[in-house]
């Protein structure tokens, strides 16, 4: 009986528990407008890739702890001195000096306005959210960057005042712990799982 | 820090940098420093000898990457009046664009190529920049003859795109995007090159009908000129209309708004002087002087931070200072309405090759059409028209072959072949396509090349009784744009006549 990948860091090693890929047969492509003939083959795969998030993990853990940490450049010689980073940079982009971790959820509370964004009506393969999906991007005051996220509730627009959810029940770990809904949303408007 | 309009020059060489955006609650500004911007030079003049291309098309299954291949390579062999074994005796390297290895499920492709294409034991690299891969296998195939390592190289692109199904491609691309921070997000690249448009739309826009038509316009101008490109597979007689009721992907695109997704080969043989004289004697192929030059930005859009607009030579510091009156939500260069890489990519093109007005200077171009909006916004960053104005290059009418406005030729048309929207999006292959396409017009072999009725049945395709012939008469000088999705990477190609170069010692 199959089980998903399961993989665990033990003694700075990856231990692997369970399956990470799948055999299925090839199948033949044959072209139905010149007598069935062979034009190749289906090449099937199904398999689980590791990934770390490194110096990130931090923040994807964060986010269903409802915090939104991000990265501030301390380095007195570095033109980007007092520079916040949202997306969290695990290093300053100038000098390379390691950012200092800030919690700006509160800044995020009090000023994430959205700087532009997209309903977008189609998604890819392995598509999690719903369609259509709100990508927004989100300008704060003091940081210098404008992050890239979704809009669970409402309809954006420019200019419109945002609050950071979390997802923290069932989280993914991923950045879709984190969306945003309109300032002035109400708890009981929230999908299932997220909160303030 | 307030919000006012800093305005400072710094004038250090060619070194000219306008303070424009406002500083407030943003940290400080980037800047870019005298080294980074220095003007780029090659060692000794690259030219660009002959080119060929495959049929494009959404789907080509009958054939092999390495059949588009060696299609691609015959016809550049035979634009010199030479076999390809001729034509192989004199590459002495080999550079290879193909973007998704994923796609073809095939890791290394370029060796399998490389090996295909019997090119043993010569030196090959594969490159990869996104969309912009086609470009920068150009950059580095011309600085290998620039440098002296080669006397004749061959860049070759290529991709294959019709093995997976749609959905599947969407998400093979948005591999492209940042794992953790972007594509977990619908997995759809689109949707993150999307936010750009829509602030483009709503800031320099005004999302405005009137511009949404001119988006329009572009679309059916693009595949209005595939008509006559056999090469092509977005071949379409439209309306404004139609484009303004095609199926809706992320508002205000729409599915003809985009460019198209293909399968395909384009090469492009670069020589020192010795080695172009002797190819192309007793050859239609005039050798043509080659410049490429490449910007960056960051992968994430996320990641932008305000900086000083750099200067192109037709641009003044003083013209941007009410930008952002002019255009509320502009006051933030780049933010999302702007390519970073597309103007550094022109700043250096424009600057070694000796290039004023890119409008005046240029007789053709080819831009990467991703969408219909990134085409006008491309035509701001590379100078075509000033910052908020790229609009008027497609209502003026410059931008076609004849100005449907005056009848006569267009002041510098653009896209001819159809570009990516109506010709083909073969990721790795379309940067070399384009300057396939802007050399045909240098060398007047555009009719022949576009209106060869054998090519036309070879592909299965029907030559239009309408038929045009698009050769931009007295051509000299081109340029093409290769740019890579939300504009990490972008190169400029640019393509001079040497008896008419505009700078002696380009």
């Amino acid at each position: 009986m199959s089980q998903y990948g399961q993989v665990q860091v033990k003694d700075n090693r990856y231990k692997f528990r369970g399956d990470f890929h799948r055999l299925e047969q090839h199948m033949p492509i044959r072209n139905a407008d010149e007598g069935w003939k062979l034009v190749g083959v289906t090449k099937p795969r199904d398999m689980t890739y590791v990934h770390t998030y490194g110096g990130e993990a931090i923040f994807f853990e964060s986010l269903s702890q409802g915090k939104l940490l991000a990265t501030k450049c301390e380095n007195p010689a570095c033109e980007a001195n007092g520079s916040i980073f949202q997306p969290f940079r695990i290093y300053c982009p100038d000098c390379l000096s390691k950012g200092t971790v800030i919690d700006m959820t509160d800044l995020a509370k009090k000023s994430a306005t959205v700087h532009t964004f997209m309903v977008c009506e189609r998604s890819g393969a392995f598509n999690m959210l719903d369609k259509p999906i709100r990508f927004i991007n989100i300008e704060f005051e003091n940081v210098c960057t404008i992050l890239f996220s979704y809009l669970l509730v409402g309809e954006p627009h420019m200019g419109m005042r945002v609050v950071p959810v979390f997802k923290y029940h069932n989280p993914t770990y991923t950045i879709l712990d984190l969306s945003w809904v309109p300032a002035g949303t109400k708890a009981e408007s929230l999908p299932e799982g997220f909160g303030f | 820090m307030g919000s006012r309009i800093i305005i400072e020059r710094y004038t250090k060489g060619q070194v000219r940098l306008a303070v424009l955006t406002t500083r407030h609650k943003r940290g400080q500004m980037i800047k870019f420093s005298q080294q980074q911007l220095k003007t780029p030079k090659f060692m000794r003049p690259v030219y660009l000898v002959t080119a060929g291309q495959s049929k494009y098309g959404r789907a080509i299954p009958e054939k092999r990457t390495e059949e588009l291949c060696i299609d691609a390579l015959t016809m550049a062999a035979e634009l010199l009046n030479l076999t390809p074994a001729e034509l192989k005796k004199y590459i002495h390297t080999c550079y290879y664009g193909h973007f998704a290895d994923h796609f073809g499920d095939q890791l290394l492709g370029e060796a399998v190529i490389h090996d295909r294409l019997g090119l043993d034991p010569l030196g090959n690299v594969g490159i990869k920049s996104g969309g912009a891969t086609g470009g920068s296998t150009l950059w580095e195939a011309a600085k290998a003859v620039a440098s002296g390592y080669s006397d004749c190289v061959l860049a070759m692109g290529w991709e294959r795109m019709d093995e997976v199904p749609t959905d599947e491609g969407n998400f093979l691309i948005a591999c492209a995007a940042d794992r953790d921070w972007e594509s977990p997000m619908g997995q759809i690249y689109t949707g993150y090159y999307a936010v750009m448009a829509q602030k483009y739309w709503q800031v320099f826009g005004k999302a405005e009908a009137s511009f949404r038509r001119t988006l329009a316009e572009i679309s059916v101008k693009h595949h209005g000129y595939a008509r006559f490109n056999p090469f092509a597979h977005g071949a379409m007689k439209i309306t404004v209309d139609d484009v303004l009721m095609s199926p809706m992907v992320a508002d205000p695109l729409r599915a003809l708004d985009a460019c198209l997704m293909s399968v395909g080969a384009a090469c492009a043989i670069l020589c020192d002087e010795d080695t172009a004289m002797e190819l192309t004697e007793n050859t239609k192929n005039k050798p043509l002087r080659i410049w490429v030059t490449a910007g960056s930005h960051t992968l994430r859009p996320a990641d932008r931070r305000t900086m000083e607009i750099p200067l192109l030579p037709n641009e003044t510091a003083d013209q941007y200072k009410k930008l952002g009156k002019e255009f509320p939500g502009a006051d933030r260069y780049p933010g999302f309405t702007g390519f970073l890489a597309a103007r550094i990519a022109a700043y250096y093109a424009y600057r070694m090759t000796g290039v004023t007005d890119p409008t005046a200077d240029f007789d053709v171009i080819e831009l990467h059409d991703a969408f219909t909006i990134s085409d006008v916004q491309t035509y701001e960053d590379i100078g075509i028209r000033p910052y908020g104005h790229g609009r008027d290059y497609v209502e003026s009418g410059d931008c076609y072959h004849t100005n449907p406005h005056t009848g006569r030729p267009g002041k510098l048309p653009s896209n001819l072949s159809g570009g990516l929207i109506g010709c083909m999006h073969a990721v790795g292959a379309s940067g070399i396509m384009q300057v396939f396409e802007i050399a045909s017009h240098l060398w007047g072999r555009w009719a022949e090349v576009h209106g060869d009725e054998k090519r036309w049945k070879e592909f299965g395709r029907e030559k239009p009784a309408d038929w045009t012939d698009l050769q931009v008469t007295g051509a000299k000088r081109a340029l093409s744009v290769s740019h890579a999705g939300v504009g990490s990477h972008v190169t400029a190609t640019v393509l001079m006549d040497p008896d008419h170069l505009l700078k002696k010692d380009a």
